[in-house]
């Protein structure tokens, strides 16, 4: 049976599209979901994906031609497969009426009938096909799908001479007396009504109609379980995203003056116990930004904006199958050896799992070092219900012009995802400025 | 034979009543002087006295205890609610005293008592004045339901409530108030029976099940595909929703094998389930269909803003669209 070419509706108030290109030409085989043709109208140019697999029976709009939506542009099916291209198109999903408008005359019969329907059979067809011993394979079907429907049984029984055994109501019989309608007498026992005849009165053989068709499911592959961490993830992620409209910013950072300040200090600080990172800068930069921009470490309430006190920088530690935040209590209480210190042990004691629960709580703003991974800038999501995050990319050497000279420096690109409720473009570069002010100018 | 208002009927039916037996009375928020707010009981209190058309305080409970005390007393109480919205605080008194009296005193008391109330939405009456409470007390064994669509049976079936011995819920489509008119016998002793279906109009192709506004829709949605479509609908208007006419509903899918049943309340665990629960029990070897239910949406009321009750609210056209799909199966 072939399938029908549909012009789609591609917009709200969009109701004509112009056959801009035809992708197959009739005879040449297409395979479903492959795109067809393209399709322009004044909003949108798009390809109109194949209904069905088969070939390009007949091309009914050329291109060029301007038709509404629903209009029938082409037939897909067998080769040599006869189409009516008098059928009324069948209608799109998006195709609606508003409450007031006349509906004008659909189509009831979906499809042609054809012979050998093995579809789903519907229980009263099923009776009638056992009753009077038909094989429906011999029936045409006239239902969606050419699936058989009573009239078609009907129909069949009609034209081979035998009417369809009229089976008498069992439905106006015996009735109980709470189920007799106007008696008034709702309250009998349920019991001493019921007989045994009743119960079996409409058992028959349990005898197979049709074989039906299992329908192709696709299963292979392997189910994993959600473990917790992954579901928390999972949640607050979703959640996230439905809470704050995302806005991300980047800037990119020459780390000259940071990485020779490392550098430089190194061997003392690692003389005091604590390995010097990089991330200890980043979070100090960060600080600094926070406080030339006091909405970012700050919470949404349906009131107002409540401006935060304290800072506490949650940090995004990656874990074999997951991560976690540890909260750097008090970061602009902390100068540069103490921040490294605490940076360094709360991502060690989580990478064990030994952190505290109050340690992964109460951050105030976030930072997340996606570059480890190779990233260059990224677009994370906020961790309710905070206002910001940065984000760390990678930091590699480029090719910089600085005063009409081509320079080679280090340098990564560093992104603020904010909540645009709380504030705007202008206070997002803001922070960033400030960041990338301390981080290149570090003595 | 007199073409008469939905409102009028029930008033006439009321009157009569009223004349025929001096038990019978009216209670209820602003039914005396007033006449009601939709003037159902106008001219009543002229007409009966203070005595037989009492006006109520505003206190939902108290109008139906009333009602059961009354009617353990032997009288005929006719209680309305204004609005079905504000029938619940009266919840309790229906549902574990009038409906259970019966049963519980073995026989020995009856509660003969009615209870009216508009309901439904399309009204622009919004929250507290568009409501289908008709669910709520399907559910309970011991009470009728009644939701009439034309003039004749309303009076028909209102004469009946009051002259039975059960507490009878009487849900009237108020929208249909003045806007539905049609003949009435002059006869003032014609009442309709509690209990059965009406099948409003004969078809062989679906059957549709509906009742209240919604018989109304459904009957001119069949108009439609019958003329657009051929296609022949079959339009049983439920009219008594308790005790359920399970005759008629198999009777008219045996004949059609494809059931779509409409209720204007919200889908889930609406009226409409139990039919379809009915039909697949009881008549599953009839069917050549899904049964189909169609209903307003899962939302917690019906809007005010006139876009949004047109969307909540059904009609003859999403009922065409959903004959068609299911004549399509």
């Amino acid at each position: 049976m072939a399938t029908q070419v549909i012009m789609p509706q591609l917009g709200e108030s969009v109701v004509e599209g112009t056959v801009s290109r035809w992708l197959k030409r009739e005879g040449e085989t297409v395979q479903a979901f492959e795109p067809l043709l393209e399709v322009s109208t004044d909003k949108v140019d798009t390809e109109v994906p194949a209904a069905a697999s088969g070939v390009v029976l007949k091309i009914i709009v050329r291109e060029g031609q301007t038709v509404e939506r629903g209009t029938l542009l082409a037939w897909i099916g067998e080769p040599g497969e006869v189409t009516d291209d008098h059928a009324p198109p069948v209608r799109g999903h998006g195709d609606h009426h508003a409450a007031d408008t006349p509906i004008p005359a659909a189509v009831s019969q979906m499809t042609a009938p054809q012979a050998a329907y093995t579809g789903h059979v519907t229980p009263v067809v099923a009776r009638m096909a056992a009753q009077h011993q038909l094989d429906l394979a011999q029936i045409a079907g006239s239902g969606r799908d050419g699936r058989v429907t009573k009239k078609d049984v009907e129909a069949y029984l009609a034209a081979q001479g035998q009417p369809a055994a009229r089976t008498p109501s069992a439905y106006a019989a015996d009735l109980p007396p709470w189920e007799r309608p106007g008696s008034g007498d709702l309250f009998k026992s349920t019991l001493e009504d019921q007989t045994p005849d009743e119960m079996t009165a409409h058992a028959s053989p349990n005898q197979r109609v049709h074989p039906v068709e299992p329908i192709p499911q696709v299963s292979e592959g392997e189910l994993v379980a959600l473990t917790p961490m992954r579901r928390a993830i999972a949640d607050h992620m979703v959640t996230s995203r439905r809470t704050s409209p995302h806005v991300t910013t980047v800037f990119e950072i020459d780390m000259t003056a940071a990485l020779h300040h490392r550098a430089t200090h190194r061997a003392a600080f690692s003389q005091q116990g604590v390995n010097l990172t990089l991330t200890a800068y980043f979070v100090m930069a960060a600080v600094d930004g926070l406080r030339a921009v006091p909405a970012l470490n700050a919470r949404w309430t349906d009131d107002g904006i409540y401006l935060l006190r304290p800072i506490h920088i949650g940090m995004a530690v990656a874990l074999d199958h997951g991560l976690i935040v540890p909260v750097i209590k008090h970061a602009g209480d902390l100068n540069l050896l103490g921040t490294a210190r605490t940076v360094n042990d709360l991502a060690a004691r989580a990478r064990t799992k030994a952190l505290k629960p109050d340690e992964v709580q109460g951050g105030t703003f976030s930072i997340t070092n996606h570059g480890v991974s190779g990233s260059l800038f990224a677009t994370p999501i906020i961790n309710q219900p905070q206002v910001g995050i940065m984000g760390v990319g990678m930091m590699e050497k480029r090719v910089k012009v600085i005063d009409d000279m081509i320079a080679i420096r280090p340098c990564a690109y560093v992104s603020l995802t904010f909540d645009h409720r709380v504030i705007d473009g202008a206070a997002g570069d803001s922070f960033l400025l400030s960041v990338k002010n301390r981080l290149e100018n570090w003595t | 034979m007199t073409s008469i208002t939905l409102i009028e009927a029930l008033r006439q039916a009321m009157d009569e009543e009223m004349a025929r037996d001096p038990r019978v009375f009216i209670t209820g928020e602003d039914v005396g002087k007033r006449g009601g707010v939709f003037r159902a009981t106008q001219g009543l209190y002229d007409k009966y006295g203070a005595s037989r058309v009492i006006d109520s305080p505003l206190a939902e409970l108290s109008i139906v205890a009333v009602g059961i005390g009354a009617a353990l007393a032997e009288l005929r109480p006719i209680c309305e609610i204004q609005f079905a919205d504000f029938i619940h605080p009266a919840f309790n008194q229906i549902v574990n005293e009038a409906a259970k009296l019966y049963y519980r005193s073995n026989g020995q008391w009856r509660v003969p008592l009615v209870i009216r109330a508009p309901y439904g939405g399309g009204v622009s009456g919004a929250l507290y004045h568009s409501q289908s409470v008709e669910a709520f007390f399907a559910h309970v064994p011991g009470l009728k339901i009644v939701i009439p669509s034309t003039p004749y049976d309303a009076k028909g079936l209102l004469k009946s409530a009051v002259r039975d011995p059960n507490p009878v819920l009487f849900f009237e489509p108020k929208r249909g108030y003045r806007s539905i008119k049609g003949e009435v016998p002059d006869d003032t002793e014609y009442t309709v029976p509690i209990g059965p279906a009406r099948i409003a109009r004969e078809g062989r192709d679906v059957s549709v099940f509906a009742y209240g506004m919604m018989a109304h829709a459904a009957a001119a949605a069949a108009e439609t595909v019958s003329r657009t479509d051929g296609l022949d609908v079959e339009v049983i208007d439920l009219r008594t929703l308790l005790p359920i006419d399970k005759t008629a509903v198999l009777s008219s899918v045996e004949k059609t094998g494809r059931a779509l049943i409409v209720y204007e309340d919200n889908r889930t665990m609406g009226y409409g389930a139990e039919i379809a629960a009915i039909i697949a029990e009881d008549g599953f070897e009839l069917l050549d269909a899904p049964v189909r239910r169609l209903a307003g949406p899962d939302v917690p009321a019906v809007p005010f803003a006139p876009h949004m009750q047109e969307y909540f609210m059904l009609n003859a056209n999403k009922i065409v669209t959903a004959i068609r799909d299911l004549a399509a199966y």
